[in-house]
C-alpha cells in the first residue's frame, strides 16, 4: 500500500501544515511517512509544494511525475504545474481562488481564464471547492489549508476521530479550536 | 518513541542525545532549523547564533577542545566562510566530541550556486557521515559524536536539501549526559606552530586510514543484495531514489562519504557484471572508483547540475519515463516567482534607488529579490558581504565618478557578518562610495533569527543591541544618516546627497520587516 499526495499553493498559504496533520494521521494509523517541503527564498510568494507519501515502507520523499494520487492545489493556477504528477486515476482538489503572480500584477503576463474549463475536459476526478462562504464562516482566511485537508480526509481511510486527534497535536494551542471548525468545514464540504 | 520529525529537527535531536553541550551556527537555508529546533526543545544545550559561519565554527571548536561535546551547523556556502578553522582544527582535533553540520543545497532552491561539499572533508581530511533520510540525520549525528571522541576528529555529517526539509519517521531515544573533560595543557596538539603541525599532519593521516577500517566492520557502509547482476553505488537522498526504481539490483550505500571503502568497493564490483554510481552533483565517488581502476558509469547518464529524483533515476538507469494520459494545458502558465512581501521596506529603498537610477552592488538576503521586476534594481552579487568590497572594486577600476552614481546594499545581519571588514577597508584605501545598510531588524530571508542588532539571542534573552551608527563612526566613516523609508522624499534626498559627497558613507535605513513579530 502507498499513497502519494501533493499540497501545492502560494507561499504563505500553509501548506507544510495541512501535511503534517495528514502525515501525523497516517503516522498513528501506523504507516511509514516521508514529506519534503520548500523553505527560504521560494517561499516568499513563490510556488511552494508539499509532497507526502505513506505506506507500508517509502523511500523517496518526492512524487514522481504520474504517480500522485491526490493533488490538492489551494490556488487555481498552481493546480496547472501539478497536473503532470497526477495519476491517471488521481484526484485533483482545486480552490477556486486566484493569486495574482507578480507578473500578472506587472501586465507583463495574463492570468489564464480558462483554467476550470481546462480542467473540467481534461481531469476525470476533480473537485472545484467554493472555500470563500465557508472561510469567512470560520473567520478566518489562514483557515484554508485544514479546509483543504478537512475535503481531501473525505478520501482517505482514516477516521474522523484519528484527523481531529492529529489536529490537535499540530496546531498550535490557541488556534486549535479555529483549525478544529475549519478541518470539520471541509470535510463536509461534498465528496 | 517513533515521531515525524523534519530532517533537521531529527539532527538536533540526535546531538541532543549525544549530550551535545554548545551549539553555534548561523542561519543558512536548509540548514536553519537545526538550532532553532534545539533552542526550542532542548534547553539543555547552550545554542547560538553567532555573526557568521567562522566564527560559530570556532566557538564550537573552542568549546569541544576545552571538553565539551559541541555542534556547529551551517550552509555549504556558509562552510566556505568556516574553510579556515576546519582545515587546521583538523589538525588539532578535540577533547570532545565535534561535529560539524554541513547542509548543501543542490538545485540551487535558496543558494547562490550548488557547491558539492563532499570535496572540503577530502581536501581538509575530515570524515564526512551523509544520511540518507531523517531517522539517519538523527542517528548519524549521534554517531558522530562518538566517532569524533574515538578517532579524535571533527566528524562532518553532509546533508542536503532533500535530506534537511524532507520529514519522515525517526525512532527517537533518551538524552545521554555527556562528561565534561578537562582541558588538557598539550600545545604539541593544540597550539599550531609549524613544529607542531607536522607530526600532527601525520597523524591526521593515520586515523583516516583508521577510520576507513572502521568504515568496513561497522555497518555505516552497506552492501545490499539484489537478484540481478548490475550493481549501483550511492548514498545521500539518491539512495532513496535508487531504492524506490531499482528495487532488484545490488547496492552498496555508502554511509562514510570520506574516507572511502576501498575495500568494500572492489568486493563490490566483483559481484557484479555492471556498476554505476548514481549521486547528486560532482562525481565524487565516481572519480574515486575509477582512480581505483575499476570501470564505473556514473555522469555519462546522471546529470551534473542540479537535484535528482526518481524520474531521472528511473530514466537513467531503466530507460523509463514516468507521465499520464492527461492532456497538458495549452497556453501560457504564468511563473510565480518569489517576490519581496506587500509593504515590505525593502521596496521602499529599491523604489527610491531606481528613482535615482544607481548601479546597486547586492548581497545577500530577502532584498536580493531588488534584482528582480519591478525593481530590476540590483546588478551585482556574490556572497555575503561582497557589496560592500566590491563596491571599493567598482571604485576601483572606474573612479570616484562611478561611486557617485552607484550604491552597496546590505542587510543587518548580513553586514554584521562580513559587510563590516569591506567597510573598513573603503575607508582604509580612500574609496569614497555609499553602503546602504537595510535594517529591518532581524535576518529576514532565513525566517527572522535574532542577530547582534536585534537585541536578542537566539534562546530569547536579552543583550546589547550592536549600535551601526556607532561602529560606522568608529571606522572612520564620518558621514553616517539614519532614514525612516517611509518618508519617501527625505530617503531621495538623503540618497542623492550621501552619493554625490566625495567621501565614504553609510546611510541606515532603519524599518521593521513586516513579518517579523
Ligand atoms: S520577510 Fe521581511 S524583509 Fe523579507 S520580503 Fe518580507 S517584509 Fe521584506
Amino acid at each position: 500500500m502507498e499513497k502519494n499526495i501533493i499540497f501545492c499553493g502560494v507561499g504563505g498559504q500553509g501548506v507544510i501544515l495541512a501535511s503534517k496533520v495528514l502525515m501525523e494521521t497516517a503516522l498513528r494509523a501506523g504507516y511509514d511517512v516521508k514529506e519534503s517541503e520548500v523553505h527560504g527564498m521560494a517561499q516568499r510568494g513563490g510556488s511552494v509544494e508539499c509532497c507526502v507519501r505513506f505506506g507500508t515502507k517509502i523511500y523517496s520523499p518526492l512524487i514522481a511525475k504520474g504517480k500522485a494520487d491526490y493533488v490538492v492545489s489551494l490556488e487555481l493556477l498552481e493546480s496547472l504545474r501539478k497536473i503532470e504528477f497526477l495519476s491517471d486515476e488521481g484526484t485533483m482538489i482545486v480552490n477556486d481562488f486566484k493569486i495574482d503572480p507578480v507578473p500578472v500584477q506587472q501586465g507583463v503576463l495574463e492570468y489564464p481564464q480558462d483554467i476550470k474549463d481546462y480542467l473540467n475536459a481534461n481531469v476525470n476526478n476533480l473537485l472545484i471547492a467554493e472555500t470563500e462562504s465557508v472561510l469567512k464562516e470560520i473567520g478566518s482566511q489562514k483557515a484554508l489549508n485544514i479546509v483543504m485537508l478537512g475535503i481531501l480526509s473525505n478520501y482517505l481511510e482514516f477516521s474522523e476521530k484519528e484527523w481531529l486527534e492529529s489536529v490537535k497535536v499540530c496546531v498550535k494551542e490557541k488556534f486549535v479550536e479555529m483549525n478544529i471548525k475549519a478541518f470539520l468545514a471541509g470535510r463536509s464540504l461534498k465528496k | 518513541m517513533k515521531k515525524v520529525l523534519l530532517g533537521n529537527e531529527a539532527i538536533a535531536r540526535g546531538a541532543y542525545e549525544a549530550g551535545c553541550r554548545v551549539a553555534a551556527g548561523y542561519p543558512g537555508t536548509p540548514s536553519t532549523e537545526i538550532l532553532e529546533a534545539m533552542a526550542h526543545s532542548y534547553p539543555e544545550v547552550k545554542s547560538q547564533w553567532s555573526c557568521n559561519e567562522k566564527v560559530a565554527f570556532e566557538v564550537a571548536a573552542g568549546a569541544a577542545i576545552a571538553g565539551a561535546r559541541s555542534m556547529t551547523t551551517m550552509k555549504h556556502v556558509g562552510l566556505n566562510v568556516a574553510a579556515d578553522p576546519m582545515f587546521t582544527f583538523s589538525y588539532t582535533g578535540v577533547t570532545s566530541g565535534f561535529v560539524i553540520i554541513n547542509a548543501d543545497d543542490p538545485g540551487a532552491w535558496s543558494s547562490q550556486n550548488e557547491q558539492d561539499n563532499r570535496h572540503y572533508a577530502r581536501a581538509a581530511k575530515l570524515p564526512m557521515l551523509e544520511p540518507s533520510d531523517p531517522h539517519e540525520a538523527y542517528s548519524f549525528t549521534k554517531l558522530a559524536f562518538d566517532l569524533s571522541e574515538q578517532f579524535d576528529r571533527p566528524v562532518i555529517v553532509r546533508t542536503t536539501t532533500r535530506i534537511s526539509h524532507s520529514q519522515g519517521v525517526v525512532d527517537i531515544g533518551e538524552r545521554k549526559e555527556s562528561e565534561l573533560r578537562e582541558f588538557p595543557i598539550n600545545p604539541q596538539k593544540y597550539v599550531m606552530i609549524p613544529a607542531h603541525a607536522r607530526p600532527r599532519h601525520k597523524f591526521v593521516e593515520e586515523q583516516l586510514e583508521k577510520m576507513r577500517e572502521y568504515s568496513y566492520t561497522s555497518g555505516i557502509n552497506r552492501i545490499e543484495k539484489g537478484k540481478t547482476k548490475r550493481g549501483i553505488i550511492t548514498a545521500g537522498i539518491s539512495y532513496e531514489y535508487v531504492k524506490e526504481t531499482c528495487p532488484d539490483d545490488n547496492i552498496l550505500k555508502i554511509g562514510m562519504m570520506w574516507p572511502l571503502p576501498d575495500k568494500m568497493i572492489k568486493e563490490f564490483a566483483s559481484m557484479n557484471d555492471e556498476l554505476f554510481v548514481v549521486e547528486e552533483l560532482d562525481p565524487f565517488i565516481e572519480d574515486y572508483i575509477k582512480a581505483l581502476g575499476i570501470k564505473v558509469i556514473g555522469k555519462e547518464i546522471i546529470p551534473l547540475c542540479g537535484e535528482l529524483n526518481s524520474d531521472i533515476v528511473d530514466s537513467a538507469l531503466n530507460g523509463k519515463k514516468h507521465s499520464n494520459s492527461i492532456n497538458p494545458y495549452a497556453g501560457t502558465i504564468p511563473n510565480r516567482p518569489p517576490s519581496l512581501c506587500k509593504g515590505c521596506p525593502h521596496a521602499l529603498v529599491f523604489n527610491a534607488i531606481k528613482k535615482l537610477n544607481l548601479i546597486v552592488n547586492g548581497d545577500i538576503g530577502c532584498y536580493t529579490l531588488g534584482v528582480l521586476p519591478p525593481y530590476n534594481a540590483m546588478h551585482s552579487q556574490g556572497c555575503m558581504g561582497a557589496s560592500v568590497s566590491m563596491h571599493l572594486g567598482f571604485e576601483k577600476a572606474w573612479g570616484n565618478a562611478l561611486a557617485r552614481k552607484s550604491v552597496a546594499v546590505i542587510g543587518d545581519s548580513t553586514f554584521i557578518h562580513s559587510g563590516i571588514t569591506g567597510l573598513i577597508d573603503i575607508v582604509y584605501n580612500g574609496g569614497t562610495g555609499t553602503v546602504i545598510i537595510l535594517d529591518n531588524r532581524t535576518t529576514g530571508m532565513t525566517g527572522h533569527q535574532e542577530n547582534p542588532s536585534t537585541g536578542k539571542t537566539l534562546l530569547g534573552d536579552p543583550s546589547p543591541e550592536l549600535n551601526f551608527e556607532a561602529l560606522c563612526l568608529a571606522c572612520g566613516v564620518k558621514r553616517v544618516v539614519t532614514v525612516d523609508p517611509i518618508e519617501k522624499e527625505n530617503l531621495e534626498r538623503v540618497l542623492a546627497e550621501e552619493t554625490a559627497a566625495e567621501e565614504p558613507s553609510v546611510i541606515i535605513v532603519k524599518r521593521k520587516c513586516i513579518l517579523k513579530k
